[in-house]
């Protein structure tokens, strides 16, 4: 049915996830290619967030198995996920409010001044390079054509909720990552802000980035994603090219499990009640 | 026009120039910190019209001296506020390796570096407790130390008996630590100045200062970024721990003997209250060395300034509260925070 070529940059098949009695994720099948967008979308609790912090460390999944670039990995905590070059950026925007954008966009991941003598270099406590960070954070501002953000050194808790969006999604890039994922980074902000990051994840893609988009907003999904995969429910009802079908069709997909020939089957879609 | 308006542009420019200036360098200190140092020249000031001694290089010994403990504690209770934390039992600590560091000291026949490394060992024993309890026994951090403040408290007690413990004074270690100088300077300034050093450039110049900071602004995303915060909460306790035995040591050098509580009872508060004056936030992420030091120096300065004068010095106690209720009104009023509610 799909058109892709070349090999998936990362492809989760047959998740399972459970959260005491609550079976959230039921043999969920994912795939993302490189330079494009691929929504996922779904209803409140349909297990979104859920199925990306699998991907993502936060938590292990039950069972299933994470292929990156045609190998099998396991992913156990944040750092693993980062050393692949997955990076998510949060609902819940993981931002630090006292501190400032270039030192949000390092966190954890600070760049040290390197000592010239190797003795040094064993000896001493390696401190950090303020300058390289902010040059470094400024280049990768300037390379998303962010204009947005005045200074790397204004504090994050001085940012609006787009410029916030911007910065979190900026630190994503700074770290070369191959899969990007977005958890919906537009659902607080008003049109000018939301049409700055989607024009944003637009061009993370045209980069050759691996896009995830998690949004509940068609207009956002239409206007950026390449292809659709929705949740019904912790089952993946369908996955299709964002061409071949409508936003009516999705709508039905996300609140029913199905539409038309498309998604579950109705024994499915109705047992999962 | 850019032709025209270009000379005024320039000399505009060049102001702002010089009021970024300013503004920087206001900003480096701290507007905090600045007004930690008016209040701090004004003690002085008041006090020096009112005695000529109080300015003499000799009180000055004996306030830095004083405040060299309680110093110690606060730097600590800093990194520990900005974590997001507090200690309570710091107080505790310090007289548990009081008592640790001279009894040790005896029964090892006198040996001073027994006493110092028994003393930092149980001190970082405590921290390490302290930290445990917290992230794996899941109890907040007030109520935790609150319980290790009472118990370090009770042990210190238990093994000296409640009464001062061994005689250090016949070692030269222990005499150097407590009377020595320095370059005319007291070796308890310098102690006090090493370790202030090196938790500034901890805070500000490692990697690992960036993230104690991280983990007080938001521990979800310092959490999400990859870093172990249960390692850093128990490590961070375990350096107030170690610092802690500095300060026991320090009042067992002092004194002369181990002391369970005397002269260590009320302390954690007393760094508590300077960490806060000095521009740490409860609620963790913002703090610094310079303004806890500022803290401490303007207590000490305000606490001998009323003990030259011959004040009762219950006054002096009366005075520090009221001094750091107005800095926090000063600084949340600053932050422009609105009256509703509990304040953050
Ligand atoms: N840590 C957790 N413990 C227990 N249950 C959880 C946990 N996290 C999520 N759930 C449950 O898993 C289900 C899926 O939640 P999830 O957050 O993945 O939904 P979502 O698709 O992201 O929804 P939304 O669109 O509202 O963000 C929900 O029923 C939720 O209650
Ligand atoms: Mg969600």
């Amino acid at each position: 049915m799909t058109s892709e070529t070349g090999t998936p940059l990362l492809e989760l098949q047959r998740i399972n996830k459970s959260f005491g009695a609550v079976h959230v994720l039921h043999d969920v099948d994912f795939t993302v290619h490189p330079g494009q967008v691929t929504a996922l979308v779904g209803d409140n609790g349909a297990g979104k967030s859920t199925l990306i912090k699998c991907v993502a460390g936060i938590y292990p999944a039950d069972s299933g198995t994470i292929v990156f670039e045609g190998a099998p990995v396991t992913v156990n905590s944040p750092r693993d996920a980062a050393a692949l070059g997955i990076e998510v950026v949060y609902q819940d925007l993981a931002l630090s409010d006292n501190l400032d954008v270039a030192q949000n966009m390092f966190l954890g991941r600070e760049r040290k001044r390197k000592y010239r003598l190797p003795l040094l270099q064993k000896l001493l406590p390696r401190t950090l390079d303020e300058a390289a960070m902010e040059e470094a954070a400024r280049e990768t501002l300037a390379r998303l054509s962010v204009r947005t953000v005045a200074s790397v050194r204004q504090q994050v808790a001085s940012l609006s909720g787009g410029q916030r969006q911007t910065v979190a999604i900026a630190k994503a890039v700074l770290w070369e990552s191959k899969v990007v994922i977005l958890d919906e980074p537009t659902a607080a902000l008003g049109v000018a802000q939301t049409e700055q990051v989607l024009a944003l994840v637009r061009r993370l893609a045209e980069a050759g980035h691996g896009v995830v988009l998690i949004s509940h907003n068609m207009n956002d999904v239409f206007e950026v994603a390449d292809r659709i995969t929705a949740l019904y429910l912790g089952r993946v009802a369908a996955d299709v090219k964002a061409s071949d079908v409508s936003r009516s069709q999705v709508v039905e997909l996300i609140t029913a499990g199905r539409s038309g020939d498309l998604g579950l089957a109705p024994s499915t879609a109705a047992e999962s009640i | 026009m850019t032709q025209t308006s270009a000379p005024p542009e320039g000399a505009r420019r060049a102001d702002v120039r010089q009021g970024t200036r300013l503004r920087q360098a206001v900003g480096t200190i701290g507007g905090q910190n600045l007004s930690l140092v008016i209040a701090l020249v004004a003690v002085l000031a008041l006090f020096g019209s009112l005695n000529s001694d109080y300015l003499g290089w000799s009180n000055i010994q004996v306030m830095a001296q004083s405040a060299t403990v309680v110093g110690l504690l606060a730097l600590v209770q800093t990194v520990v506020i900005v974590c997001g934390a507090l200690d309570i039992s710091t107080g505790s600590q310090a007289g548990l390796t009081s008592v640790v560091s001279a009894m040790a000291f005896t029964s090892a026949g006198g040996n001073a570096m027994a006493g110092i490394g028994a003393a930092l060992a149980v001190g970082v024993a405590c921290g390490v407790v302290n930290g445990l309890i917290i992230v794996y026994g899941r109890v907040n951090p007030v109520i935790a130390t609150l319980a290790t403040l009472a118990a370090f408290k009770g042990v210190a007690q238990l093994i000296s008996d409640g009464s001062a413990q061994g005689y250090v004074l016949g070692d030269d270690i222990f005499i150097f630590i407590g009377r020595g100088k320095i370059a005319g300077v007291p070796v308890l300034m310098w102690i006090l100045l090493a370790v202030a050093i090196a938790v500034h450039i901890l805070l500000k110049y490692t990697d690992v200062g960036r993230n104690i900071y991280a983990i007080g602004g938001n521990d979800t995303a310092a959490r999400l970024a990859g870093i172990d915060i249960n390692k850093y909460l128990i490590s961070v306790y375990a350096l107030a721990g170690l610092v802690a035995a500095v300060a026991g040591i320090i009042l067992t050098a002092r004194t002369g003997s181990g002391q369970p509580t005397s002269g260590s009872e009320g302390l954690e508060l007393k760094a508590i209250t300077a960490a806060a004056l000095g521009g740490c936030a409860l609620k963790g992420g913002r703090g610094g060395v310079g303004g806890t030091l500022l803290a401490v120096a303007l207590l000490g300065a305000l606490d001998n300034g009323l003990t030259v004068q011959g004040v009762n010095s219950f006054w002096q106690n009366v005075a520090q509260g009221t001094l750091l209720v107005c800095a926090v009104v000063i600084q949340q009023r600053r932050s422009g925070e609105r009256p509703v509610g509990l304040p953050t």
